[in-house]
């Protein structure tokens, strides 16, 4: 277990999650007086928005937008002329499936634009599908927008393929791709040494294996490694492929707390539903302590059951959203200032981001995939060495 | 905040997505490149015991082969010292043969030397005495008229034998 020192205690990767989460913050929070708040969220909704202050690039909103999940694949360009690729929408509504081209918004994420389907009306607003009013409000968006900034719309279950959709689906496509012609190629080159593409995956593997998952899982390892090894190669190829400014890249996949979510319950549920007694009597029965601090530890151990999931779930999460938001920040400059003349300056820092997140979505896939065999490998082990 | 929001559609699409990718991959990639890698490094693993044997067996063998060599030179060695006594030997042996072969010759030759010394001087002792009386007869047939002469004759005889 050469790695599972550095990880065994629950508090440091906890605190590297909340490290994390507030250099997340403070990077947001840093962002807003650039911006000099003249555009953010509370000005958005009123008249005087529009006009001059319009001319105040709004940072935070241009990288939220960018970060989160959308509607179309968006390539080049600005408003109704630009070019993005359109996605299905897919809405489960009171009145059975609705399912629709994004491009029917014509580009529109402001509730302007309805489209009508089975006699019902749907506006895209920031990107989210809501029912449209039966009239648009001040502005012309067809939402009711409360003061706080609440749509009071219906919304539909959205099943769309979003940006996000589209790129888990791609991804998943790819890698299936790759990695069956890889197994073809163990095929074909039975019992020789590795050729191509293959002696370039076939390190990484063993890698998790002698790495991550043997010093964890033990014995019990060969059971686990599918797991592993889909769930770090899923989380590398996105991290990467999020780095691609251009499309099928550029979404932020595993910045997104829905898809990281996903990934730790199934992490959740294998750790859960393969511990042992031995595991069960850890949490509820602490062996080796005195009674009262039993029933002290119990709770708390029990509360680990669920902070261990949740800190796989926000550390990917705010890693992969916080290199993000770092790129695009340095991108805005160029716009905070109005200055070309920034713009190599932002260039080169956003090249050496760029190269840090090209680590880091190694480090990240590496750490989920290491904790997740060391989560299982706690429940699974036989004897614990405490 | 809008990056916490939950999506459900979101949720259950890379539920679906992941949980198919993970059954697709373990099934058509994972299970035959685990299976390949396995036994590849079991075949590598075989090769290098079968060539850590086979050093042995040819340590095992050299050292064989060293210690027939040692055994051959030690007793190609005793063999040539062995050859080395028995030479000296028969050297030996003859020089001594020859040795007492010689003394014993000489030994013959100086008896023989002895011998025909002997007779020699017995001869010579026998034609002296034969000499001595034949001169004796002439000098007393020839000088038995002067008394004197005789005297004389005789004592010079006698001079002369003693000197002999």
């Amino acid at each position: 277990m050469h790695f599972s020192h550095i990880f065994k205690s629950k508090k440091i990767a906890q605190s590297t999650a909340f490290a994390l989460f507030l250099a997340f913050f403070s990077l947001n929070v840093s962002a807003h007086p650039a911006s000099e708040a003249p555009v953010s969220t509370e000005n958005h909704a009123t008249a005087a928005a529009d006009g001059a202050k319009e001319e105040k690039f709004d940072i935070t909103g241009f990288i939220l937008h960018h970060i989160a999940d959308a509607h179309s694949f968006h390539v080049l360009g600005e408003g109704e002329g630009s070019i993005s690729i359109p996605l299905p929408v897919i809405l489960w509504t009171d009145n059975g499936l609705v399912t629709f081209m994004s491009s029917e918004f014509h580009h529109d994420d402001q509730g302007k634009h309805i489209v009508e389907r089975n006699g019902q009306r749907f506006v895209n607003y920031h990107e989210k599908i809501y029912v449209a009013s039966a009239t648009p409000n001040a502005h012309g968006e067809y939402v009711d927008v409360d003061a706080k900034h609440k749509v009071a719309n219906v919304m539909p279950l959205d099943f769309s393929i979003t940006k996000n959709v589209f790129t888990l689906i791609f991804s998943a496509v790819v890698l299936i791709i790759v990695f069956v012609r890889v197994a073809n190629a163990y095929a074909k080159r039975k019992g020789k040494s590795p050729k191509g593409f293959q002696s370039l995956i076939e390190p990484v593997i063993l890698f998790i294996r002698d790495d991550i998952a043997i010093p964890n899982l033990g014995a019990k390892y060969e059971g686990y490694m599918p797991y592993l090894l889909t769930i770090f190669f899923f989380i590398w190829f996105n991290n990467i492929l999020g780095m691609v400014p251009i499309f099928p890249g550029g979404a932020n996949l595993t910045g997104n707390i829905n898809l990281t979510l996903v990934l730790s319950v199934i992490t959740f549920l294998i750790t859960n539903v393969k511990a042992n007694g031995h595991y069960w009597k850890h949490i509820f029965w602490m062996p080796g302590v005195p009674v009262p601090m039993k029933i002290f530890l119990a709770p708390l151990e029990l509360m680990g059951i669920f902070t261990k999931p949740i800190a796989l779930m926000i550390r990917l999460f705010a890693n992969i959203t916080a290199g993000h938001i770092l790129v695009l920040a340095l991108l805005c400059l160029i716009f905070v200032f109005k200055s070309a003349f920034i713009a190599p300056v932002s260039v080169v820092f956003v090249v050496f981001i760029s190269m840090i997140e090209l680590l880091v979505g190694f480090i990240q896939a590496f750490i989920f995939t290491v904790l997740t065999a060391l989560f299982i490998g706690l429940a699974v082990q036989e004897h614990g060495e405490h | 905040m809008d990056l916490f929001s939950p999506s459900i559609g979101l949720i259950v699409w890379s539920g679906v997505v992941f949980l198919t990718l993970l059954f697709i991959l373990a099934k058509f990639a994972w299970k035959p490149v685990m299976a390949a890698i396995k036994e590849r490094e079991q075949f590598i693993d075989d090769a290098l015991n079968k060539a850590e044997l086979a050093k042995q067996e040819m340590a095992r063998l050299t050292a064989q082969n060293e210690d027939l060599m040692k055994q051959a030179r030690s007793e190609r060695d005793e063999i040539l010292k062995e050859a080395k006594t028995l030479k000296d030997n028969i050297v030996n042996e003859a020089k001594t043969q020859a040795q007492t072969e010689g003394a014993k010759l000489i030994e013959k030759a100086r008896i023989e030397i002895e011998n025909q010394k002997k007779a020699a001087l017995a001869e010579l002792k026998g034609q002296v005495s034969t000499l001595s009386l034949d001169i004796a007869e002439r000098v007393l047939r020839s000088q038995l008229d002067d008394k004197a002469k005789q005297q004389d004759l005789v004592n010079n005889l006698l001079k002369d034998v003693e000197l002999n």
